[in-house]
C-alpha cells in the first residue's frame, strides 16, 4: 500500500525536478522511483490488510499484479530516450510524472476493494492514458488518436459508473464482500434485483471497453496507431494487466455466485474477440496496427482464464499478463528504433516492410523481436506458451472445450501473422541501413528477451509464487 | 545420465557454433555429430532388450504442474535415437562439397534439430515431449525457410502453421489427460497410461492426439504440405525432415496414443487404417507420374509413411515391430535417395526425368549405390525394406485381408516408380547435361557407403534390430488388451 502513496509522492517530486529540465536527471530519478516503489510493494507480500477504510485490499494477488505493472513500467520507462529534450518534448517532466500517476491508478484498480477505488483507478489511469496519447502535439493522427480515446473512453467510464449506481441500487454496497454476500443469498431464495443484472452487464462492459474486448475494441488500433509508440507500449501491457485484474475480481470475488448469468454472455464475448483480434491482425498492412488488433486477440485469451473462473484461473491470467507484457515491450521497443530510421510517406515507417533484412543489419534487434513474436504466438521455450498453457489448462478444467477449440485455431492464424514479421526480418532484402541502438535501450530489450526465454524454460519462478 | 548426455551434445556444441567462423563450422559439427553417434552405440550396446527405461534419469522441473524432465530410453525409443545419431553427421558430412552462406547458423540450426530430435524420443513426460516435438520445428523452419528454393516463404510457412495446427491439438489433449490424473496432477507418461477413461473420452482423445501426429507424418489427407517443403528446402533440411522427424509423428502413435487411448484406437483404428493405406495407393500413383526426381522421392515417402501408419494400427506383434523397424530403414533409404538426387542436380541443375539419362556410362559408382538404395526402398529380399514391409503387410493382413491385399499393392507400385527413375536417370542415352557427369568423389563415397552397409546389415540380419524392440512392443500390446 506504501508503493501506492509513494507513487503518487514521487509524481509530484518529478514535475519538481522538472524544472531543472534535464533528461540526464528526469529518467534515473523515474527508474528510481519506479524502483522504490516496486521494493515498499514486496514488502506487502503475505500481508493480508485493508486500507483506505476497506477501500484498497492488500493481498498476493495484489502484489503480483502490482510487480507486474511496476516492472513492465520500468522497461517502457527505460526505452523512453524518445522524449525530452527536442524541441517536440519541451516538458519531460510532465510526462513522467503522468505515467507515475498513472501506474499508482493501475494499482488501485488491481487492489480495490469497493467499487468507488475502481472508478477511481480507471479514471486515474485513463485520464493519463488520454493525455499520453497526445503528447506528440504536432502529428495529427497523435491529435485525432488522444480525441477519440478521449471521447470513447468517457462514454465507457460512464456506463462503468452508471452500473455502480445500479449495483449500489441493487445490493445497497459498494464493497466487494457486500456485494458477493448479496449475490449469493438473493440467488438461492430467487430474489435476484433486475437492477442487479442491468448493472452488472454495465460494469462489465465499461471494463471489457478498458480491456479492448471486442465488440467494444474499436478504439483500439486507431489509438494503438496515433499513439507515440512508448506509450502504446505501455498502454497495451499495463492497461490490460489493472484491467484484467479488476475484471476477474469483479467475476470472480463479487459476482461469482451469479456465473450462470454472466458465464455465458462472457463466452460469446470471449469467441468474438478471439475471431475479431486474430482475423482483422492477419489482413493489417501496418505492424503496429497488427499489434493492435493482436492485443485484442491476447485479451481474448485472458478472457478465457476469467470465463473459466476456476482455481486455477489467478495465477494463468497472472502468468499470462506477465509473459504478455514482456513480449510486447520487447516488440515495441524494437518497432521504435527501427520505424525511426526508415521513413514512410513523410512518417516514420511502422509497416512490416520496414523490417526487411534486419537480421543482416541488426541481428540482435531481430533477435529479439523474434523471441518476441514466439512468445506472442505461443511457441514452446517461450514464457508466452505456457501463459497459453496455463490459461488452456484452465479452461479444460472448467470444460469449455468449444471455446478451446476457437481459442486453438485462433492461435494458428496469430501465427500467421507474427511470422510474417519474422519472414521480413530474415528472408527479405535489406536496404543495408543500419539500424544503431544505444547501450541502454540494448540491456532493456535484452532483460526483456532474457526474461522471456527464461520463463519460457523455467515457468515455475512464477508460477509457484502462488 | 547418459540420455541426457545425448540431448545435451548437440546443443551445447550449437551454441559454440554460432560463436565460429570459417571452415572450422562444417568440421566442429560433424566432429560434434560424430562423438555423439559414439555415445549412442555405446548405450545401444549396453542396452538390455527389455521392458525397462534406462539410463533414466529425472528431475522435477515445473513443480507446480507436476510436470518432471523425465528422459530414459527404452524398447520403443532405442532404435530412434539410433536413426537420429546415425543420420545427422552423415547428412553433415553429405553437405561439406556445398558451401551454405552463413554456414555457423546452418550448423548450429541443424544440431538444435538434432539435440530435440533425440529429446522426443527418450522424453517419458508428455509436456517435455511436446516440448521437444515443437522445439524439433523452429529449426527445420528456420533452415528450409533461409536456405531454400525459390518458393520457400509460402511453402515452409504453410509447413509451419499445418504442424502448429496439429500440435496445438495434441496439446488440448496432453492438458485433458493431465487434469484426468488424480491427486496433484502428473504429467509422467506412465501415469497417463495408468487412466481409465470412459470410451467417448477416448474417442474424442483419439481425434485431438492422432491429428497432431498424422499431420507430421504425414497420413492422407493432411499430407498437402509435405511435398512442397521437401522438394523447396535444402536437401540436408529434406534428409532431416523425412529421415528423422516424420518419424516422430509414427513414434508418438506408439508411445502416445495406442497406450493412453487404447479404447479409441479400437473405435477409430479402422478409419486410421483406411485414411493410410488410401494414402499408400495415392501417393504411389502420383509418384509414377513425377518428372521431378525429388518430388517423386517425396511421394514415395508418402506412400510408405502410410504403409507404416497402417501397420501400427493394425495392433499385432508384427505390425508394429514392423513399423518401428521400418523406421530405422526408411530413415536410411529416403536420406540416400535425396543426397543422390542431390548429387545429379548440383552436377547437372537438373532433376527432371525427360532431361536425364545414361549416367551409369560415366559414373558406375554412383549408379550402384543409387541402385542399393532403391532396391531396399522397393523391399527387395535381402534389403532393409524387405523386413520392414513384410512385417508391416503382415500385421494389416491379420488384421484385414482386403485391406492388406490393397496396402500390398505397394510393393507393385513402389517398383514402378523407383524402376522407372532409375530406368530414366541411370541408363538409355546420355543427354547434354550428363555428357560431363563425374563419379563420386571421396566424401560422398564416405556418406553413402555407411548407408549401403545398413541396407544390407538390416536386411541379411534383422534379429539384432528386432530384438531391441521386441519385448517392449509385447508389453504394449498386452497392456492394451
Amino acid at each position: 500500500m506504501l508503493s501506492i502513496i509513494s507513487l503518487s509522492i514521487f509524481g509530484i517530486l518529478n514535475l519538481f525536478l522538472g524544472f531543472l529540465k534535464s533528461r540526464q536527471v528526469l529518467l534515473p530519478a523515474t527508474l528510481l522511483f519506479l524502483l522504490v516503489a516496486l521494493v515498499l510493494n514486496s514488502l506487502d507480500w503475505n500481508d493480508q490488510a485493508l486500507y483506505f477504510s476497506d477501500m484498497l485490499r492488500v493481498n498476493n494477488l495484489f502484489v503480483n499484479f502490482s510487480a507486474i505493472v511496476l516492472v513492465t513500467s520500468l522497461f517502457v520507462v527505460s526505452l523512453s530516450r524518445s522524449f525530452g529534450g527536442d524541441d517536440e518534448h519541451t516538458h519531460p517532466a510532465e510526462y513522467y510524472a503522468i505515467l507515475l500517476f498513472s501506474v499508482a491508478g493501475a494499482m488501485m484498480m488491481i487492489g480495490f476493494e469497493n467499487l468507488i477505488m475502481l472508478f477511481v483507478g480507471v479514471e486515474v489511469l485513463s485520464v493519463a492514458m488520454y493525455v499520453l496519447t497526445g503528447t506528440d502535439k504536432r502529428n495529427l493522427r497523435s491529435n485525432e488518436a488522444a480525441l477519440k480515446y478521449f471521447l470513447m473512453g468517457s462514454f465507457a467510464t460512464g456506463i462503468l459508473l452508471f452500473g455502480v449506481a445500479m449495483i449500489y441500487g441493487a445490493t445497497g454496497s459498494f464493497k466487494l464482500g457486500g456485494i458477493a454476500t448479496y449475490v449469493e443469498v438473493a440467488i438461492r431464495y430467487g430474489s435476484v434485483s433486475p437492477l442487479l443484472y442491468v448493472g452488472l452487464l454495465l460494469l462489465f462492459i465499461g471494463m471489457l471497453f478498458k480491456v479492448s474486448a471486442a465488440p467494444f475494441h474499436f478504439w483500439t488500433p486507431d489509438v494503438y496507431e496515433g499513439a507515440p509508440t512508448i506509450f502504446t507500449a505501455f498502454m497495451s501491457t499495463v492497461v490490460k494487466t489493472a484491467g484484467f485484474a479488476a475484471l476477474y475480481k469483479l467475476a470472480s470475488v463479487a459476482f461469482g455466485g451469479a456465473y450462470g448469468f454472466w458465464a455465458q454472455t462472457m463466452a460469446i464475448i470471449t469467441v468474438l474477440t478471439l475471431l475479431v483480434g486474430n482475423i482483422t491482425a492477419a489482413y493489417q498492412s501496418s505492424f503496429k496496427r497488427m499489434m493492435g488488433y493482436s492485443s485484442i486477440s491476447h485479451a481474448g485469451y485472458l478472457l478465457l482464464g476469467v470465463v473459466a473462473n476456476v482455481s486455477a484461473s489467478p495465477s494463468a491470467i497472472l502468468f499470462y499478463s506477465l509473459a504478455y507484457s514482456l513480449a510486447t515491450v520487447s516488440a515495441f521497443g524494437v518497432l521504435m528504433v527501427v520505424s525511426e530510421k526508415k521513413l514512410y510517406e513523410g512518417g516514420a515507417d511502422e509497416r512490416y516492410e520496414a523490417f526487411n533484412g534486419l537480421a543482416k543489419t541488426n541481428p540482435l534487434l531481430a533477435f529479439v523481436m523474434t523471441i518476441s513474436m514466439l512468445s506472442l504466438a505461443g511457441i514452446p521455450l517461450t514464457a508466452g506458451f505456457w501463459g497459453k498453457f496455463f490459461i488452456f489448462s484452465a479452461a479444460v478444467q472448467a470444460n469449455l472445450t468449444s471455446l478451446l477449440v476457437i481459442a486453438v485455431l485462433m492461435s494458428c492464424v496469430g501465427i500467421y501473422y507474427y511470422f510474417r514479421v519474422i519472414i521480413s526480418m530474415y528472408l527479405k532484402p535489406s536496404d543495408n541501413n543500419p539500424v544503431i541502438v544505444s547501450n541502454g535501450f540494448k540491456l532493456t530489450l535484452l532483460l526483456t528477451t532474457a526474461l522471456t526465454l527464461l520463463l519460457g524454460v523455467f515457468p515455475d519462478l512464477v508460477k509457484n509464487i502462488f | 545420465m547418459l540420455t541426457l548426455v545425448l540431448i545435451l551434445i548437440p546443443l551445447l556444441v550449437a551454441l559454440v557454433l554460432l560463436a565460429l567462423r570459417g571452415g572450422a563450422v562444417k568440421r566442429v559439427a560433424l566432429i560434434a555429430s560424430l562423438a555423439e553417434l559414439a555415445l549412442a552405440v555405446y548405450v545401444l550396446a549396453s542396452f538390455q532388450p527389455d521392458t525397462t527405461s534406462q539410463f533414466s534419469l529425472s528431475y522435477h522441473w515445473i513443480k507446480s504442474a507436476g510436470v518432471q524432465f523425465a528422459i530414459g530410453i527404452d524398447g520403443i525409443s532405442v532404435l530412434l535415437v539410433l536413426l537420429s545419431t546415425l543420420l545427422v553427421p552423415l547428412i553433415i558430412l553429405s553437405t561439406f562439397n556445398h558451401s551454405y552462406r552463413n554456414p555457423s547458423s546452418f550448423y548450429a540450426l541443424i544440431l538444435f534439430m538434432q539435440s530435440a530430435l533425440v529429446g522426443v524420443f527418450v522424453a517419458k513426460d508428455a509436456f517435455l515431449f511436446y516440448f521437444f516435438f515443437e522445439a524439433a520445428l523452429i529449426p527445420i523452419y528456420f533452415i528450409a525457410a533461409l536456405w531454400g528454393g525459390e518458393n520457400r516463404i509460402k511453402v515452409t510457412f504453410k509447413f509451419f502453421i499445418y504442424t502448429i495446427f496439429g500440435s496445438l491439438f495434441m496439446l488440448l489433449g496432453l492438458v485433458y489427460l493431465y487434469l484426468q490424473t488424480p491427486g496433484t496432477h502428473s504429467s509422467l507418461l506412465t501415469a497417463f497410461y495408468g487412466l481409465n477413461l470412459s470410451a467417448s473420452q477416448q474417442g474424442f482423445l483419439f481425434w485431438a492426439l492422432f491429428i497432431g501426429f498424422a499431420i507430421k507424418m504425414p497420413v492422407f489427407p493432411f499430407h498437402t504440405w509435405q511435398p512442397d517443403t521437401y522438394v523447396e528446402s535444402p536437401t540436408p533440411a529434406t534428409m532431416l525432415l523425412a529421415g528423422i522427424m516424420l518419424k516422430m509423428g509414427t513414434y508418438g502413435l506408439i508411445r502416445i496414443v495406442l497406450p493412453i487411448v487404447p479404447e479409441g484406437v479400437q473405435q477409430w483404428g479402422l478409419v486410421a487404417i483406411v485414411l493410410a493405406v488410401i494414402g499408400i495407393v495415392y501417393g504411389s500413383i502420383i509418384a509414377i507420374q513425377q518428372q521431378d526426381m525429388k518430388r517423386l522421392v517425396a511421394y514415395s515417402s508418402f506412400a510408405h509413411v502410410g504403409l507404416m501408419a497402417a501397420g501400427i494400427f493394425s495392433l499385432t506383434l508384427d505390425g508394429l515391430q514392423g513399423s518401428l523397424i521400418q523406421m530405422l530403414a526408411h530413415g536410411i533409404n529416403v536420406v540416400g535417395l535425396f543426397f543422390i538426387v542431390e548429387i545429379i542436380f548440383s552436377r547437372t541443375q537438373s532433376r527432371d526425368l525427360t532431361q536425364l539419362g545414361g549416367i551409369t556410362q560415366n559414373s558406375p559408382v554412383l549408379s550402384v549405390f543409387f541402385i542399393i538404395m532403391v532396391l531396399g526402398s522397393v523391399a527387395l529380399p535381402l534389403t532393409n525394406g524387405f523386413i520392414g514391409e513384410f512385417l508391416l503387410l503382415k500385421g494389416v493382413f491379420t488384421y484385414n485381408t482386403w485391406l492388406g491385399v490393397i496396402a500390398g499393392t505397394t510393393i507393385i507400385l513402389g517398383a514402378v516408380y523407383m524402376l522407372r527413375m532409375v530406368q530414366k536417370s541411370m541408363f538409355g542415352l546420355q543427354t547434354t547435361v550428363t555428357e560431363q557427369f563425374t563419379d563420386l568423389n571421396l566424401n560422398e563415397i564416405l556418406v553413402l557407403a555407411p548407408l549401403a552397409v545398413f541396407v544390407f546389415w538390416i536386411g541379411l540380419f534383422p534379429n539384432g534390430f528386432l530384438k531391441l524392440t521386441e519385448p517392449a512392443v509385447a508389453e504394449l500390446l498386452r497392456a492394451m488388451k
